[in-house]
Parts: C-alpha cells; sequence; structure tokens
C-alpha cells in the first residue's frame, strides 16, 4: 500500500525534492514574487498542455497549439485595435481556436489522416495564415481604454497573484472535472485505451475526437490571448516550438503517448517541472544555450524513471 | 511406455500471493502428441513458460534426453529443440515468408551479405514437406492465418525442433484450415518429433493427440493415454466435478417478431432475410469467413449497409451507427474480446457501463458515480463474475470473467434483442456452462438472442432455429428438432438441402 501510495504522488515527490535543490543553490528562488513569478510563466505552456492532455489522451497528438496561439493572438489584438469590445475579440478568438481544432479533428476523423500529419498541415497553414494577415509584423496595441484592460489579462494582478495564474487554475479545474467525472472524460479514456471497442461499445468516436481538437484548439487561443495582452502586442512567429514544451509536459505527466492512460493532474506537475527548471537556470546563471540541453536531460530522467516503474 | 524424451518433475512456480504450479509433472514422449488440458488459470501457459525458458522454476527438475537440463532463457530453450508457436502469431506481415522463416538467422556469404538464394531455396523445401502451395517469396499479409501458423511451423522445422508446442492452434483457423494442420501434425510424428497440443477443443483432443495430461488449479490431476478416455470423464478431470448436462435446453413459449431483416446486402452478405422472435435463440453457423459476424455488425449500424430493410417490433428502423442500434434496443456482443470487445486499461466497472453511460448522467453532466457503481456490482452479484472489486483493471480477469463483462455491458443497454458473437470462445468449460445458463435465463425474460458460433455441439444444443452461411448467404435455415451436424456442414460449405421456413 505504501510503496503504491508512492508510486501514485512520485511525480509530486520529484516535484518537491527538485524545488528544495533549487531553493539550497539559490536563496532567491523561495521567495513570493519568484514563486509567482514562476507560476505566470508556466501559465501558458500549461493552459496549452491542458488541452494537449485530451488529445494525447485519445492517442492523438495536436502539433498546430503554436500557429493556432499565434494566429488567434493576432486575430485579437486586430480586433481590438480596431476598437471591438475586449469580450467580443477575445471571445472570437477563442471561438476561431475552437474552429480550428475542429478542422484538424474533421481531417482526422472523417479524412481517416493521422493526427500528427493533420496537424502538422494546420500548424504550417495557420503559420502562413498569421504572416499573411499581420504583413509578417507585430501587431502592437495603443494606449486607448479597450487595450489597458486587454493588457490585464496577461500582466494584471488580482490580490497580489497574476491574472494568468488564476486563468490557469480555472483551465486545469474544468479539465480536472472534465475528465474524471463526465461522461465525455470516460469516452476520452476509452476511445485512446480501444477505439474499435469504443465504436462497437455505441460511442460516436467522430464526435470525440472532434471535441478534443477542439478543446485543444480553443485553450491555444485562450493562451494566444494571453500571451498577447501581457506583451501589449501579437508577434506573428509567437508559439513557434511551443507545441513540445506541452507535449513535454504531459508526457512528463505520466501520460502514455498511445493514449488511454494519464492524468490531468499529472499534466500540472510536467508543466511546473518545465517552468521551475527554466526559473531556477535563470536564477542560477546558466546560459539559454545550456538551459536547453538541461531541460532534455531532465524530460529524458523523468520518462526513464517512469518506464522503469512500470 | 517407453522412456519420455521430455520429463518436468514436481515443477513449482510461485508469483506474488498465488502458487502457479504446484508440485506438477510432465512428459514428452518421442513422436507423440501429448495434449495438456485444462480450464484458464490452471497453470497451462505459466507451465509452457517455463518449458520454453520465459519463466524460471522454482523447484523441480527437468530431464531432457536423459540428463537433467537448466532452461535459463527462450535462446536456451531454441538451441535445445524447443519450439513454441504462439496463439499470437509472431509473424512480420510486410516480410515475405523466407525472411519470416530466417528472421535473424539469415544464410550469408563471405561478405555478410544475405545468400537471398538459398534462403529461399531451403523455406521452399520447408513449405514443400509442410504441403503448403505458395511461394516462399509472398508477403506474410497476403496469407490467411491457417498459412501464416504453417510459416510458423516451418521455422520451428528450420530451428531443428525436437519439440513443438502450439498453444490452441485451431482458435482462428477454418474447418479447412484445421484438417490440413492435423495432417501436418501426424506428418510430423511420423518424423519422430514431438508435439504439446493445447486447446479447449475437446473434440480435437480425441482427433490428433495420443496422450493427455490434466491440470486444475496449478497441480497435476493425471496423465493417460487419451484411447482410454471418454470426453466425459475428461471434462470431469477438468473441472473436478460432473456436468451434467452441458445444454439444459429451455423451452419458451414462441413469442411474437421481433426483429426482421430483409433483402439485406453490401460488400460483405448479400441478400439476407429472416426472422426473430421474443424469447428465441437463433443460432447462426457458417465457416470463417462466411459472413456471421459481418451480419451482426451490419445490424448493429457498425458496417455500412448498400440494400433492405430490417423492422424492429414490426416498425422499420433506419440504423445507421452502433448508438442508433443501442436505441433501438439492440446490443452486440463481439467475437474479438480482447480487440473490439473491451478496452483492456480501463476497469472492470469502466468497461461495463460505458454503453450505457447516459443513465447515470446527472444534469450537470456528472456520472453518478453511486449510481453506476450500485449496477455494476448488480451484474457482478448476478453472473457470478469472479473479481476483487469493481475497480480491477479488467485485463487481470480470466477469459470467461472477461466475456461475462462484456455480455454485462450489452445487458446494461436494456436490449431488446441480443447479439452473442462466439460468445464462448477462449473460455474454460466451467465457464461456459455458466454463459450458457445466462442466456437461458435472457430468453426466458423475452429477450430475443442472435448467437453466432464455430462450436457445433454449442450451436445444436443452445439453438431453437439455425440459419447456416456461406459466402455471405444465408444457404440453410434448420429447425432444433431437425438439425444435425451433418446437415449444417452441408450448408455451411454450400450444398443447399434443407430449408425449414419460420410458418
Amino acid at each position: 500500500m505504501n510503496k503504491k501510495l508512492l508510486m501514485k504522488f512520485k511525480s509530486i515527490i520529484g516535484l518537491i525534492v527538485f524545488s528544495l535543490i533549487v531553493s539550497v543553490l539559490s536563496p532567491r528562488f523561495l521567495t513570493v514574487s519568484n514563486i509567482l513569478n514562476v507560476l505566470r510563466q508556466t501559465s501558458i505552456n500549461s493552459i496549452i498542455a491542458a488541452g494537449m492532455t485530451f488529445v494525447i489522451l485519445t492517442g492523438g497528438i495536436d502539433l498546430s497549439v503554436g500557429s493556432t496561439l499565434a494566429f488567434c493572438g493576432a486575430v485579437c489584438a486586430y480586433f481590438i485595435s480596431a476598437g471591438m469590445s475586449v469580450f467580443l475579440a477575445v471571445t472570437i478568438a477563442l471561438a476561431i481556436g475552437a474552429l480550428v481544432g475542429l478542422f484538424s479533428g474533421i481531417i482526422i476523423s472523417k479524412g481517416k489522416v493521422q493526427p500528427f500529419i493533420a496537424t502538422l498541415v494546420t500548424m504550417t497553414v495557420l503559420r502562413g495564415a498569421t504572416l499573411v494577415f499581420t504583413n509578417g509584423k507585430p501587431i502592437t496595441l495603443g494606449s486607448d481604454k479597450a487595450s489597458e484592460v486587454f493588457s490585464k489579462i496577461g500582466a494584471g494582478y488580482f490580490l497580489g497573484i497574476p491574472i494568468p495564474v488564476y486563468l490557469m487554475v480555472l483551465v486545469f479545474m474544468i479539465a480536472y472535472y472534465v475528465l474524471t467525472q463526465t461522461r465525455i472524460g470516460r469516452y476520452v479514456y476509452a476511445l485512446g485505451g480501444n477505439e474499435e471497442a469504443s465504436k462497437l461499445s455505441g460511442l460516436n468516436v467522430s464526435k470525440i475526437k472532434l471535441s478534443v481538437y477542439a478543446i485543444s484548439g480553443m485553450l491555444a487561443a485562450l493562451a494566444g490571448v494571453v500571451i498577447t495582452a501581457r506583451l501589449s502586442s501579437a508577434n506573428p512567429n509567437a508559439g513557434a516550438g511551443y507545441e513540445l514544451d506541452a507535449i513535454a509536459a504531459v508526457v512528463l505527466g505520466g501520460t502514455s503517448l498511445a493514449g488511454g492512460a494519464g492524468s490531468i493532474l499529472g499534466t500540472i506537475i510536467g508543466a511546473l517541472i518545465i517552468g521551475i527548471l527554466s526559473n531556477a537556470l535563470n536564477l542560477l546563471d546558466v546560459s539559454s544555450y545550456y538551459q536547453m540541453i538541461a531541460k532534455g536531460a531532465v524530460i529524458l530522467i523523468a520518462v526513464l524513471a517512469d518506464r522503469k516503474e512500470k | 511406455m517407453k522412456q519420455p524424451i521430455f520429463e518436468m518433475k514436481a515443477i513449482t512456480k510461485e508469483f506474488p500471493g498465488v502458487k502457479a504450479l504446484d508440485h506438477v509433472d510432465f512428459k514428452i514422449h518421442k513422436g507423440r502428441v501429448m495434449a495438456l488440458l485444462g480450464e484458464n488459470g490452471a497453470g497451462k501457459s505459466t507451465l509452457m513458460k517455463i518449458l520454453s525458458g520465459v519463466y524460471q522454476k522454482d523447484d523441480g527438475e527437468i530431464i531432457y534426453e536423459g540428463k537433467k537440463v537448466d532452461i535459463k532463457g527462450p535462446k536456451d530453450a531454441q538451441e535445445e529443440g524447443i519450439s513454441i508457436i504462439h496463439q499470437e502469431l509472431n509473424l512480420i506481415p510486410h516480410l515475405t515468408i523466407g525472411e519470416n522463416i530466417f528472421l535473424g538467422r539469415e544464410p550469408v556469404n563471405a561478405f555478410k551479405k544475405i545468400d537471398w538464394t538459398k534462403l529461399y531455396k531451403d523455406s521452399e523445401v520447408l513449405l514443400k514437406k509442410l504441403k503448403v502451395d505458395k511461394s516462399p517469396k509472398e508477403l506474410v499479409a497476403s496469407l490467411s492465418i491457417g498459412e501464416q501458423q504453417m510459416v510458423e511451423i516451418a521455422k520451428a522445422l528450420s530451428l531443428n525442433a525436437k519439440i513443438i508446442i502450439m498453444d490452441e492452434p485451431t482458435d482462428a483457423l477454418t474447418k479447412k484450415e484445421t484438417e490440413s494442420l492435423f495432417h501436418v501434425i501426424h506428418e510430423l510424428r511420423a518424423q519422430q518429433k514431438s508435439i504439446v497440443y493445447i486447446s479447449h477443443r475437446l473434440e480435437e483432443i480425441f482427433q490428433v493427440c495420443d496422450d493427455v495430461t490434466v491440470l486444475r488449479d496449478g497441480k497435476f490431476i493425471g496423465e493417460a493415454q487419451v484411447k482410454t478416455l471418454n470426453e466425459d470423464q475428461l471434462i470431469e478431470m477438468m473441472v473436478g466435478r460432473k456436468l451434467t448436462e452441458q445444454f439444459p435446453s429451455v423451452v419458451v413459449e414462441k413469442g411474437d417478431v421481433a426483429l426482421e431483416v430483409k433483402n439485406l446486402s453490401n460488400e460483405y452478405v448479400k441478400d439476407i432475410s429472416f426472422l426473430l422472435r421474443k424469447g428465441e435463440i437463433l443460432g447462426i453457423s457458417g465457416l470463417m469467413g462466411s459472413g456471421r459476424t459481418e451480419l451482426a455488425k451490419s445490424i448493429y449500424g457498425a458496417l455500412r449497409k448498400d440494400s433492405g430493410k430490417v423492422y424492429i417490433d414490426g416498425k422499420e428502423v433506419n440504423i445507421k451507427s452502433t448508438q442508433n442500434a443501442l436505441k433501438e434496443g439492440i446490443a452486440y456482443v463481439s467475437e474479438d474480446r480482447k480487440g473490439q470487445g473491451l478496452i483492456l486499461g480501463l476497469s472492470v466497472k469502466e468497461n461495463m457501463s460505458i454503453s450505457s453511460l447516459k443513465d447515470f448522467e446527472s444534469p450537470i453532466f456528472k456520472i453518478n458515480r453511486t449510481k453506476e457503481k450500485k449496477a455494476v456490482k448488480n451484474y457482478i452479484a448476478q453472473m457470478a463474475i469472479k473479481t476483487p472489486t469493481e475497480r480491477q483493471k479488467i485485463k487481470n480477469l480470466s477469459g470467461g470473467n472477461q466475456q461475462k463483462v462484456s455480455i454485462a455491458k450489452g445487458l446494461m443497454t436494456n436490449p431488446k434483442i441480443l447479439i452473442l458473437d462466439e460468445p464462448t470462445r477462449g473460455v474454460d468449460v466451467g465457464a461456459k456452462k455458466e454463459i450458457y445458463d445466462l442466456i437461458n435465463k435472457f430468453k426466458q425474460t423475452g429477450m430475443s438472442i442472435i448467437m453466432i458460433s464455430s462450436e457445433m455441439p454449442e450451436i445444436l444444443g443452445m439453438s431453437d432455429r439455425i440459419l447456416v452461411m456461406h459466402q455471405g448467404r444465408i444457404t440453410g435455415e434448420l429447425d432444433r428438432t431437425d438439425a444435425s451436424q451433418e446437415k449444417i456442414m452441408k450448408c455451411a460449405v454450400g450444398i443447399k438441402e434443407v430449408s425449414y421456413k419460420d410458418e
């Protein structure tokens, strides 16, 4: 029993041990402002990774999240600078994100294209569309009232805690509820476990696939909104490579790339590990070149440790 | 009898919490076929895994050709001339027959280049020996299951195997393929090879085996020559009790027509028409590939229909998906439990309720777990499913219990029509009887049942009426009272002979 409990919480324990080591190495690590900083930095990747968890649990993959982030961020910035209300602009951006996911989902479920290829297509096309839409230049917000309100989404604080952290927590709470308490959550696991059996059990397999890609797309759009708001500017090259960070967080959290097994709680921990790692390396003045090597090594170690125990 | 070529004495193997084998003796004689019989969980596979080096014994000794040996790994076993042909074949579909036979042991020339001429010539000799009429250059993917099995046997022969273990070899074979397999077994025996034959099908034991060893609950029950036993005695040895009646037939008053299929055609089946009444078991027989499963899946909405009509309770229904079918009261239990029936990574509960989750949903889209658990526990009790808790992963259950969960999943949707595709495949004798009793119980409640089966005694014993299929068509319809194995066989091979019409 104890061993089982230990297994279950091994990633949390790993996270704590890791944090302790960092706090010894750098006294600045365990300060309130730094922790809030880490959480805020993690929020973008976490929100994307939450959506990615749904997709990977069905046995799929979504490479298009980085491009979706950039495109939806640009659309949002464009509408706000054109004078649209913040609420409407954000809603449109999220809707477009969901539509992009739906599009990938349709290619995958109706066109029977492998998720890797289908979302590679969406990723490429959307990056191009973003560059066309922005003329390859960042859309920078002015200092009007709407832009100010909008920038709060990314840069504001409430009760001393950054707004993106609230958004991240909200996203994870909803994702947790959906995956563990609802029918669609159960179906996501079933589909990832055995597609043919799911179909013969009367599940609408296409609908489930469309749903998970739509969720992933919408959350990528939300991350795009947050990042645009934080910088008060939408960069057409934003989010490049983010899909890999999100996949890394999901895998670090113990979710199987084959689908059918894993959890959203694992994903939070995975995202935090990645966030704390880069924060710690920054505090320790490690150059960003070495940081990448360190990140790769940590992912490798974590994944190997996970395999061994299985 | 002569000294056995291979003898395992007092083999004991323990896994955490279970004694899988408890002082088991097992002998293999030269040039004879030894059957290894036992219910699921009796220890057959553990014993064979020790024999082939996958597991190490905890205690006991192995004597091979008069010498004490230690088999430390699969490689040792292979070098000693022991080959095992698994239930799931281990061939690589996109390589040729020859490449598969010599995989990892390809003949090479002085420059380490593969000597293709020799490889294919040697393969051809092996195939000829097994009377397989195929070029060794053909891809394995293009072969039938039976032919693939022959490739496995050819591989074993190329390894100079003296002992060949066959684990449920006929499970996926057609009648004809089974016959040619038996022929090959006779040949191998004539060449003084020893064979271990594991099967659930008792009639096969009588057809091809010389000796039989029976295990039960990890213990050695007995060894005997097959000709000294009859089927009842064998079953008694396996289950440790007398099975008075395998198929307790239950008579139920004929009810109204529940399902009518008219001129159903698609890619797989042609012009299918039949009736199914309430409280009736309609058996569907036919050889593998005759379109039985495809017919069931077409009615269930898992395969597209090109033409034809389906009526339920006299009303025409248009079933386009499995969701539609469940809504209309049709449930289907797959023949391929592990591949298409169950989701192995999920629990007993999650598998059982997956088709009927909607019934447990609260207004805020939350699954009412208390209600779900209660319903699942109810079925576990009713169907005597052996599982520690409903949270147990389904893959840890025995075949029979997995099958019961599969059936329970269908029942939880409250079907009017239950389609059971090979309901007792890979299920041991004791659990079979329990499943038959359950099916009869459903019948008594007025449920209409379609039972597809390859096992003649099962079809003849359980069905009220039997449809026989051949190449996608119904070639015979027989009443219970006038059906016989011979008549079914004639229809199954396409000689239309009997036609009994309902009314």
